[in-house]
């Protein structure tokens, strides 16, 4: 049996006096899709930024594929499988979309200056597969037409998917997702949960996907984990968080739950 | 493509250009030859600082160090095998074997001071980054004004005089090779990148302080280059002649042309060294009217005069181009300019 | 012993000149985030401007058969120090006014060579020859000039140092300066304002703060701090040529730097520590490597402790 391709272990996140993150346990198997959620601030993107190397834990392990990534820098833990998109897009902005991807494709190699520039036949042939794998992404995600358009041009809605085929370009085993719906009408929000079911069901990697909305993020999720102030407040099935009343009362107060006549267990309470 | 194709290609353009530089050389009058040189030397200068600059995004102020370590090592080997004649080769030829040599080993040389400078430098940030390539171009000119070796303030002179059109042709030409070879590739989209987002490029798998290192030698390298061509023309070496002032002037040269755009950067090179040349007489109101026209720059038109764009991006140099790699877009086209063509079949035939 | 103290005195009057230049760059840098290259130029052109002013208020020699009374002397030395100053502050509200402010929107780089455009504009137009002869010489032309001594020189001996009434002087007004400034900053309206917009300009201006004119005063204030620390320096080093603020502006600068950049107390430490550092490995070792050791301060700063003494590190938001 392998190691599953990521497991976060007990991660604590400190900034000076400030935890960000508490405690914070996640193992995913190949082809979960799993949802993260929680109010602003609550500590989501840390965790995202914990796991792939933009901050090292302060406390806690991070795991991909059995092996421990603590401290390595973000290149590092994407090579070994973990990619991501981000809250604002971050696009290759004056790149054309397949530029975009063209560089996820190569991930991890530094070396081969000298066949650049001595346009060996190895160059030949790495630019060669490179161009036609970005192609192929580009296809999956409905970005065919796009190919030579400058990102920066391109609608918002692409834009998103453009982010998320430059990650799986990187030829993940985790695909992490930090609100990917955001801006999107309804009608795209659907396309975009399809979507990542597709790529769930076509490259079987895990997918870990942060987001505010919740129909998305119950439509998406097999699982879910619900942050409240770094602190994981509940885990489950996406029925299960949908009645807890630790997470309505994160979402929407305690008068909420008053009026609702809903009572919530004093400990473990995040306030 | 065969491997000899490739070959060919590859070395097509130095195929081409020696022998015209060759022929030029002994008609070319002697005060037009040292301004083509000088266009030449700065040619190099620019396209190789871009590539920091332009390509990677990151400010570097310290390409006159390299041009200096470039400049002094050359001149060593020069005028310390000035009197050795290679074994059985004719004098003429042995002086160019030795003035290869010593080219080599300036951009060897000037590499490693890349190494040495990058290595802790590119870890920080825009501005720092820029007073740090700065303070470290002033600290190589600082140790070579205090070492006996190397002739102290004074500097070495009496080098031979062995920089002509063929030689600075054939390096100009070798830069902007290089660049554009670059910029088509793998390596070259990194580094854009890079210069975009530095965060994403390394949730990417881009290496980005590994990446910024090798641009950063890679532009010393040839800044190296460029310091021997120069002191072989003007037959000295000292440090006055590498300031950070001559960094700023590299600087300013490639954001006049338009950081990233190789067009831009030999253009500019090449404007920029013919207009100073033809004000020579005006000395001081030169570099008033330098200053204010880069403030006026900055204020109106900052881009440079071509942006990212470059010259093969225009339709005409995409029809002509055979090659789908390449059509396949150095980055940052603009895409008022490319709109049309891209939407016909791909890789443009 | 003597020797160890002839250091202290020395770096103490050189590091005090460093800090009220670091001063202005490190409150520009606060409130813009732009490194002012112009801003050693400005300090030039304080000395000369108290140059010309002595001349046109008619400073005459200390020495000589019919020296002036101190109370004269007195009043002319200020009048030329305070004029300097204005005249200063008028030059770095010209310059942001001009050449900082139509980029503020622009990428950082843009704004970078700029000032060094400014920077330049400054060092070659004073290096041209005169235009105007009388009553001054605009501009002043590439041979240094000799800055006139505004106050006669008394030299003392404290403890074995030789020292003169400049370096007291110097020192005393540059104390003075910086704690007038120290006041400013954390005690007045203006200077919260200014804290506030160094912070976040944005958030500042939805406050009702006058952005705008906060960094244009800001300006104001750090390029007159410049000219009295070049009319304290010339008074003391006396030749005084268009391109001597530049190493002086890059000292200076690397003062900021060491001491956080950004930060008030740091400008003033910085300079100090770097003026001590310069005159005692100078003085131990060689002297002639005295303009690298700022760069080295520089890059050790910059390699070990960005931040500097007192600065504080943003972490970019992801």
């Amino acid at each position: 049996m392998s190691a599953p391709p990521l497991e976060i272990s007990h991660v604590t996140m400190r900034f000076g006096g400030l935890k960000a993150l508490v405690d914070f346990s996640l193992t995913m198997q190949p082809g979960e899709l799993v949802g993260l959620i929680g109010p602003n601030g609550a500590g989501k993107t840390t965790a995202f930024n914990a796991v792939t190397g933009v901050y090292t834990p302060t406390e806690g392990d991070v795991l991909v594929a059995g092996e421990r990534v603590n401290g390595l820098r973000p290149h590092d833990i994407c090579v070994k499988g973990v990619a991501r998109t981000f809250q604002n897009i971050r696009l290759f902005r004056q790149l054309t979309a397949l530029d975009n991807v063209r560089i996820a494709c190569h991930a991890g190699a530094t070396s081969g200056f000298f066949d650049s520039l001595f346009l060996t036949a190895r160059h030949r042939r790495e630019e060669a597969h490179i161009l036609r794998r970005a192609e192929e992404y580009l296809a999956v995600m409905g970005l065919a037409h796009r190919r030579d358009e400058i990102s920066r041009n391109l609608p918002y809605g692409e834009q998103r998917r453009l982010e998320i085929a430059r990650a799986l370009a990187t030829g993940p085993k985790v695909l992490c997702l930090d609100e990917p719906a955001a801006g999107m009408n309804a009608a795209e929000k659907l396309e975009l949960l399809a979507l990542i079911r597709s790529i769930r069901d076509r490259f079987g990697i895990a997918i870990l996907v942060i987001e505010h909305d919740m129909r998305v993020v119950m439509g998406v999720s097999e699982r879910m984990l619900v942050l409240d102030h770094g602190i994981t407040i509940a885990h489950g099935k996406p029925e299960e968080i949908r009645r807890n009343p630790k997470v309505i009362e994160a979402y929407l107060g305690d008068a909420y739950l008053e009026e609702k006549h809903i009572a919530v267990p004093v400990e473990g309470q995040a306030r | 493509m065969s491997s000899a194709r490739a070959v060919f290609r590859s070395v097509l353009p130095f195929l081409v250009g020696a022998p015209i530089l060759a022929l030029l050389q002994p008609v070319m009058p002697a005060d037009y030859a040292i301004i083509l040189v000088s266009v030449g030397v700065n040619v190099v200068l620019a396209t190789s600082l871009n590539v920091v600059n332009g390509f990677t995004g990151q400010f570097s102020l310290g390409h006159a160090g390299f041009m200096a370590v470039g400049a002094y090592t050359a001149a060593k080997i020069t005028v310390g095998l000035s009197g050795v004649q290679l074994i059985l080769l004719p004098e003429a030829v042995s002086n160019q074997l030795v003035f290869a040599i010593a080219l080599l080993a300036a951009m060897i040389t000037a590499a490693i001071a890349g190494v040495l400078v990058g290595m802790p430098s590119l870890r920080l940030r825009g501005d720092y980054l820029a007073i740090v390539t700065l303070g470290f171009g002033e600290i190589i000119r600082s140790v070579i004004e205090n070492m006996k070796f190397l002739g102290q303030a004074t500097g070495l002179s009496g080098l031979p005089a062995r920089t002509n059109l063929v030689w600075v042709g054939m390096s100009a030409i070798a830069t902007v090779v290089m660049a554009r070879r670059l910029a088509v590739s793998t390596q070259g989209r990194a580094l854009f990148a890079i210069r975009e987002d530095e965060v994403a490029a390394e949730a990417m798998g881009v290496d980005t302080t590994g990446f910024k290192v090798r641009a950063f030698v890679i532009s010393a390298a040839y800044a190296g280059l460029a310091g021997a061509l120069i002191s072989h023309a003007i037959l000295l070496a000292t440090p006055r002649m590498f300031t950070f002032i001559r960094s700023i002037e590299v600087v300013v040269m490639v954001v006049l042309g338009g950081l990233g755009s190789i067009t831009g950067s030999v253009i500019s090179a090449i404007v920029l060294t013919i207009s100073l040349e033809a004000l020579r007489e005006f000395q001081a109101y030169r570099m008033v009217v330098y200053a204010a026209l880069l403030i006026a720059l900055m204020l109106l038109r900052p881009q440079g005069l071509f942006g990212t764009r470059e010259l093969w991006d225009l339709p005409l140099f995409r029809r002509l181009t055979r090659n789908r790699l390449a059509a396949a877009g150095p980055a940052g086209a603009s895409p008022a300019e490319v709109r049309d063509d891209s939407t016909g079949p791909k890789g443009v035939a | 012993m003597t020797e160890f103290l002839q250091h202290l005195v020395n770096g103490l009057s050189v590091g005090t000149i460093y800090a009220l230049v670091a001063l202005g760059y490190t409150m520009v840098y606060g409130v813009l985030k732009l490194i002012n290259f112009a801003h050693g130029d400005v300090y030039m052109v304080g000395a000369f401007s108290g140059y010309w002013l002595a001349e046109l208020v008619g400073v005459r020699s200390p020495y000589g058969a019919d020296p002036p009374g101190a109370g004269e002397t007195f009043i002319k030395a200020s009048l030329v120090t305070l004029g300097a100053m204005v005249i200063c502050g008028l030059l770095g509200f010209v310059i942001e006014r001009f050449a900082y402010r139509p980029l503020r929107q622009r990428p950082r780089l843009t704004s970078l060579i700029t000032a060094i455009g400014v920077s330049f504009l400054l060092e070659y137009g004073f290096q041209l020859r005169p235009i105007i002869r009388s009553p001054i010489e605009f501009p002043p032309g590439p041979s240094p000039r000799v800055f006139p001594a505004l106050i006669a020189r008394e030299p003392l001996e404290v403890l074995g140092v030789s020292l003169s009434n400049y370096d007291i002087y110097g020192f005393l007004i540059a104390i003075l300066l910086m704690l007038g400034l120290q006041y400013i900053v954390y005690r007045t309206r203006f200077g919260t304002a200014m804290r506030a917009v160094s912070f976040d300009p944005q958030v500042a201006g939805l406050m009702g703060i006058p952005v705008n004119r906060i960094i244009t005063w800001t300006f104001v204030l750090g390029s007159a701090l410049a000219a009295a620390a070049g009319i304290i320096n010339a008074v003391s080093r006396p030749k005084i040529e268009p391109l001597f603020g530049l190493i002086s502006g890059i000292k200076a600068f690397v003062a900021a730097v060491l001491g956080g950049i950004g930060s008030v107390p740091g400008a003033m430490v910085g300079g100090i520590v770097l003026g001590l550092a310069e005159e005692y490995v100078a003085g131990y070792t060689d002297s002639s490597y005295r303009d690298a050791i700022a760069f080295t301060v520089l890059i050790l700063v910059l390699l070990v402790r960005p931040a500097g003494i007192f600065g504080r590190f943003t972490v970019e938001k992801v």
